[in-house]
C-alpha cells in the first residue's frame, strides 16, 4: 500500500490526538503497511505532542510493529506450545528450505514475510499458520510447503498482469 | 431498539425473547468459535442461512452462529436443537441433507455421528458424549448456545439479571460480601482473592476508578479466554458492570491480545448493543450507576499481561512493569484505583449474584472454589475446553473427558501455567487439580492451559523452548531476568545440541535460586519453574542428553539420525529425489542409505516415504566422554 500522510492522520482522528492512543494508532498504521513507516511516526509523534524517541520506545518494544518494510503476504507460524509439541519447528524448517526466509526475514521481491507469533488461540488445531487472516488446521510440512507455492504462483501470476 | 428504562424493560424483553424462541419448531447451532471456523463453519451456517431463506422457513427454524464449543478436535460442530443430536465434522456440501432429514424430517444421519475412540459405538446426542459428560460447566455453559451476535439470545437465558438483582436490591457492599463469600479467586494465575481486591479498591480514594478486565491471555496453549470474549462477551460485561458497581467505577476497559481479532471484533460489538440497550453508558437500567467500557489492542508482549505493564501499556506507554510496593487497585491506571480480573474470573460473577456465594462455595475443594475451564491440548484425543469443577483429578481430565493420548503412545507430562508453569509427570497423574496442589507439584495454575506431552515429546526441549521464550518476552528493566533467564537458555540450548557438560544441570538449578530471589515481576520470578520442574522430575533425560549424548524422544536434532530401514526400503527413489541436501544415497530397485554428515534432519524423506521406511534414532554413546575432575 502506498504511504500517505492523509491515511496517517486519518487513523490518527479516528482515535483521537492523545497520549493514550499511541499504541492503537501505531497498531492502524503497522497493519496497513505490514509495517511502520518512518515518516508516519514523525507524523504520529508531532500531532500527539511527544517526543519521537518516545514513539520509537514503542515502536521497539512490541512484538508486532516493524520498522523495516516487509512482504505484502506476512505468514504467521504459530510457536505456541501446543504448536511446538505438535511439530512447528519441522514446519519453519521447511520454510527455510523452500521460500529460503528464517522468522522475520522477507523475500528479495518483497512477495512473502515469515514471522511466528505465541499462539493464536487455536492451539487444538495444533499446528497452526495464519495467512491473511485465514488460520490453516493441523498443518504438516508437506501442507506448508503447498501454501507457500499457492503464495508464489500467485504472486507471479500478479506481476505477469 | 428501544432503550431499557428500568429492571421492568428488562424483563419484558426477556419475556418477547423466550416467547420468539419458543416459536421455533427446531434450530440448528452452528459452532463458529475460532477451530471450527478456520475448518470452514462459516460456509456451513451461509449454507443453512440459504436454505432456510430460500424455502421461506426462518419463522419455525433458524440457525445460530454460536461461540465455541469446546470440543474443537471435532469441527465444525453441527447440533440440531431440541434433539441435541451432535454432527461432527461437517461440511457445507452437507448441510441440505440435513435439513431435509434431520431439521425437517426426524432422521439421524449415521456417518455424520461421533464416533467414540475406544468402543467404536456412534453416538447421536451430545449430553451422551464422554468428552461433554465428564465436564461440570458452568462458566462456560451458554457460550456454545449463545447466537454471538444477539444480546436478546443472551437476554432470554437470564442473562443481565444479575445485574438488575444488583443494582435493585443489593449495595455495593453486600455485593463485595457476596464475592468473598463465594471465595472466588483469580482466573489470571494469581489466584487472589477477587472479592478482597474488590473491597481494596471500593476503599481507595480517587475521584476516578477504573475496571480492567485482562483480555491478553498471553499463555501459549491456553484460548478459554479467547472463546469466552469471542462467544459470549455479554457474560464478561455483566462481570464488569457489577464489579463497577460494587467498586464505584465509572470507565473500564477490556484490554485484548490483537492476535485475538475476532474476540476483539465480538467484545466491540457486544459493547455497542450493551450501549444501545442502555446496559452501558449513563443510568444503567434506569439507575443511578453510569459505567462505559471501552476496548484497547494489546501488541504482541507477554509481559503486557502483568498487572502494571498492562496498565502502562494502556496508557500509551512501553509495558514494563513496576514493584508490587504500590498496588494497583490504589495507584493504577493513570495512578487512581484500578481493578485487573480475568476474563474468565469476571464471566464468573454474574452467577454468583444471582445463585449467592454459598451455592457457589459449595462447588470445588477446601480452598479452590467453583469450577476452571482448562485448554486440553497437545498429545490428547479430544483436544478442547474442559471445564470442570476444582479438585478434579488429573486422570479424569486426560483420560476421561480427553479419552487418552493418540496412536497407542504413551502420556508422559502434561505442562500447565504456561511459561511460568510447570510440567506434572505420569507418576502425578491422580492429582487433585487446584490451585494448591499445582503449585505444591511445582507448577501453578495459569490461565489453564494443559498441554498433554507423549513420549515424544523431550523434556529438556521444552524447557529450552519456554525459556527461549522468556529471553524474548523479558522485558529488560531488570538485570535478573534480562541476564539470568538468557544465560539458562543458553545452557539448555546447549545441552540440546549435545554441547552438555557436567555440572549444567547444578549451574542451572543456583541460576534458578537467584533468579527467583531478585527478579522484579512475576515474569522472572516464576521463569525458573519450567526448569525446575522438569529437573525435578526426568532429571534422568538431563543426564542422557549430557553423559550420552541421547535424546530419547528424538526430538534434538544435533542427537538424532535419520535411518532407512533396509527390510521396508523398496528403493523407488522417492526420498533421494526430495532430499534438499542429496544426502540419500542409492541406485533405482536398491536399498538406499542416509549420508550422516549432509543430512540436515529436516525429515522431508520421512514425510514422503511410502514404505514407512524411514525412522529416526538417538543411539548416543555408551560411556561418558567427560573425565569427572
Ligand atoms: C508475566 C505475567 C503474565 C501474565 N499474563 C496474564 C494474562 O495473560 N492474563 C491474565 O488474566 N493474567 C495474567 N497475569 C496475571 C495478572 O498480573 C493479574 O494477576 C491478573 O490479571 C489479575 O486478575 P485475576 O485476579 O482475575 O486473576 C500475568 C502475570 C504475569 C506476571
Ligand atoms: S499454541 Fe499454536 S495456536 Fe495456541
Amino acid at each position: 500500500m502506498e504511504f500517505n500522510l492523509q491515511d496517517v492522520d486519518a487513523i490518527i482522528d479516528q482515535w483521537g490526538p492523545k497520549p493514550a492512543s499511541l499504541l492503537q494508532i501505531m497498531l492502524d498504521i503497522n497493519h496497513r503497511y505490514h509495517y511502520l513507516p518512518k515518516e508516519s511516526l514523525s507524523r504520529v509523534a508531532e500531532r500527539l505532542v511527544m517526543p519521537i524517541n518516545h514513539v520509537y520506545s514503542v515502536a521497539t518494544f512490541f512484538k508486532v510493529f516493524s520498522l523495516k518494510p516487509r512482504g505484502r503476504t506476512i505468514m504467521h507460524v504459530c510457536t505456541g506450545t501446543a504448536c511446538h509439541v505438535k511439530g512447528t519447528p519441522r514446519l519453519l524448517d521447511r520454510l527455510e528450505q523452500d521460500l529460503h526466509l528464517k522468522p522475520g526475514e522477507t523475500t528479495a521481491d518483497m512477495a512473502i514475510t515469515l514471522e511466528t507469533v505465541n499462539c493464536v488461540g487455536a492451539c487444538a488445531s495444533a499446528p497452526v499458520v495464519v495467512v491473511e487472516g485465514v488460520t490453516h488446521a493441523e498443518v504438516t510440512p508437506n501442507k506448508v510447503s503447498k501454501i507457500a507455492k499457492g503464495l508464489r504462483q500467485r504472486e507471479s501470476v500478479a506481476s505477469d498482469q | 431498539m428501544n432503550r431499557l428504562n428500568s429492571m421492568q424493560d428488562l424483563e419484558t424483553l426477556r419475556e418477547e425473547a423466550i416467547a420468539r424462541h419458543q416459536r421455533l419448531k427446531k434450530w440448528v447451532r452452528v459452532c463458529s468459535g475460532t477451530a471450527c471456523h478456520s475448518q470452514g463453519g462459516e460456509q456451513v451456517v451461509h449454507a443453512f442461512q440459504q436454505y432456510l431463506n430460500a424455502r421461506g422457513l426462518t419463522v419455525e427454524y433458524m440457525v445460530k452462529p454460536t461461540g465455541c464449543n469446546g470440543f474443537c478436535a471435532q469441527g465444525p460442530i453441527v447440533v440440531v436443537e431440541p434433539e441435541n443430536v451432535f454432527y461432527a465434522r461437517v461440511g457445507a456440501d452437507r448441510v441440505d441433507e440435513i435439513m431435509e432429514r434431520t431439521v425437517l424430517g426426524d432422521e439421524i444421519l449415521d456417518d455424520l455421528l461421533y464416533v467414540n475412540p475406544e468402543t467404536g459405538a456412534k453416538i447421536a446426542h451430545e449430553h451422551e458424549i464422554p468428552f461433554f459428560a465428564g465436564q461440570e460447566r458452568m462458566v462456560f455453559h451458554s457460550t456454545g448456545i449463545n447466537y454471538v451476535t444477539d444480546v436478546e439470545d443472551y437476554i432470554s437465558r437470564g442473562g443481565y439479571s444479575a445485574l438488575a438483582k444488583t443494582l435493585s436490591e443489593m449495595s455495593p457492599e453486600q455485593v463485595i460480601a457476596e464475592v468473598k463469600l463465594s471465595g472466588l479467586r483469580g482466573r489470571g494465575g494469581g489466584g487472589f482473592p477477587t472479592g478482597v481486591k474488590w473491597e481494596s479498591c471500593r476503599r481507595a480514594r480517587g475521584e476516578t476508578k477504573y475496571v480492567i478486565c485482562n483480555a491478553d491471555e498471553g499463555d501459549p496453549g491456553a484460548y478459554m479466554d479467547r472463546s469466552v470474549m469471542e462467544g459470549n462477551p455479554h457474560q464478561v460485561i455483566e462481570g464488569m458492570i457489577i464489579a463497577a458497581y460494587a467498586i464505584g467505577a465509572t470507565e473500564g476497559y477490556i484490554y485484548c491480545r490483537f492476535e485475538y481479532p475476532l474476540a476483539v471484533k465480538n467484545a466491540g460489538w457486544a459493547l455497542e448493543q450493551a450501549r444501545a440497550y442502555g446496559l452501558l453508558g449513563q443510568n444503567i437500567l434506569g439507575s443511578s450507576l453510569s459505567f462505559d467500557i471501552f476496548i484497547n489492542r494489546g501488541a504482541g508482549a507477554f509481559i503486557c499481561g502483568e498487572s502494571t505493564a498492562l496498565m502502562a501499556s494502556l496508557e500509551g506507554k512501553i509495558g514494563e512493569p513496576r514493584g508490587k510496593h504500590i498496588h494497583t487497585v490504589e495507584k493504577g491506571l493513570w495512578n487512581l484505583p484500578s481493578n485487573l480480573n480475568n476474563v474468565e474470573t469476571y464471566a464468573n460473577v454474574p452467577m454468583i449474584i444471582s445463585n449467592g456465594g454459598k451455592w457457589y462455595a459449595g462447588i470445588g475443594t477446601e480452598r479452590s472454589k467453583g469450577t476452571k475451564i482448562f485448554s486440553l491440548v497437545g498429545k490428547i484425543n479430544n483436544t478442547g475446553l474442559v471445564e470442570v469443577a476444582m479438585g478434579t483429578p488429573l486422570r479424569k481430565i486426560v483420560y476421561e473427558i480427553g479419552g487418552g493420548i493418540p496412536k497407542g503412545k504413551c502420556f508422559k507430562a502434561v505442562q500447565t501455567g504456561g511459561p511460568s508453569g510447570g510440567c506434572i509427570p505420569e507418576a502425578l497423574i491422580d492429582l487433585p487439580v487446584d490451585y494448591e496442589k499445582l503449585k505444591e507439584a511445582g507448577s501453578m495454575m495459569g490461565s489453564g492451559g494443559m498441554i498433554v506431552m507423549d513420549n515424544e515429546t523431550c523434556m529438556v526441549d521444552v524447557a529450552r523452548y519456554f525459556l527461549n521464550f522468556l529471553t524474548e518476552e523479558s522485558c529488560g528493566k531488570c538485570v535478573p531476568c534480562r541476564m539470568g533467564v538468557k544465560r539458562m537458555h543458553e545452557i539448555l540450548a546447549g545441552i540440546c545440541q549435545g554441547k552438555g557438560e557436567p555440572g549444567d544441570v547444578e549451574r542451572l538449578e543456583e541460576l534458578c535460586n537467584s533468579i527467583k530471589e531478585s527478579a522484579l515481576c512475576g515474569l522472572g520470578k516464576s521463569a525458573p519453574n519450567p526448569v525446575l520442574s522438569t529437573i525435578r522430575y526426568f532429571r534422568d533425560e538431563y543426564e542422557a542428553h549430557i553423559h550420552q549424548k541421547k535424546c530419547a524422544a528424538r526430538v534434538c536434532k544435533p542427537l538424532i539420525t535419520y535411518e532407512i530401514d533396509l527390510d521396508k526400503c523398496t528403493g523407488c527413489g522417492r526420498c533421494r529425489m526430495k532430499c534438499p541436501e542429496g544426502a540419500v544415497l542409492g541406485a533405482k530397485k536398491e536399498c538406499h542409505v542416509i549420508d550422516e554428515e549432509a543430512c540436515v534432519r529436516c525429515g522431508i524423506c520421512l514425510e514422503n516415504c511410502k514404505f514407512g521406511a524411514i525412522y529416526v534414532e538417538s543411539v548416543g554413546i555408551e560411556s561418558p566422554i567427560f573425565v569427572q575432575p
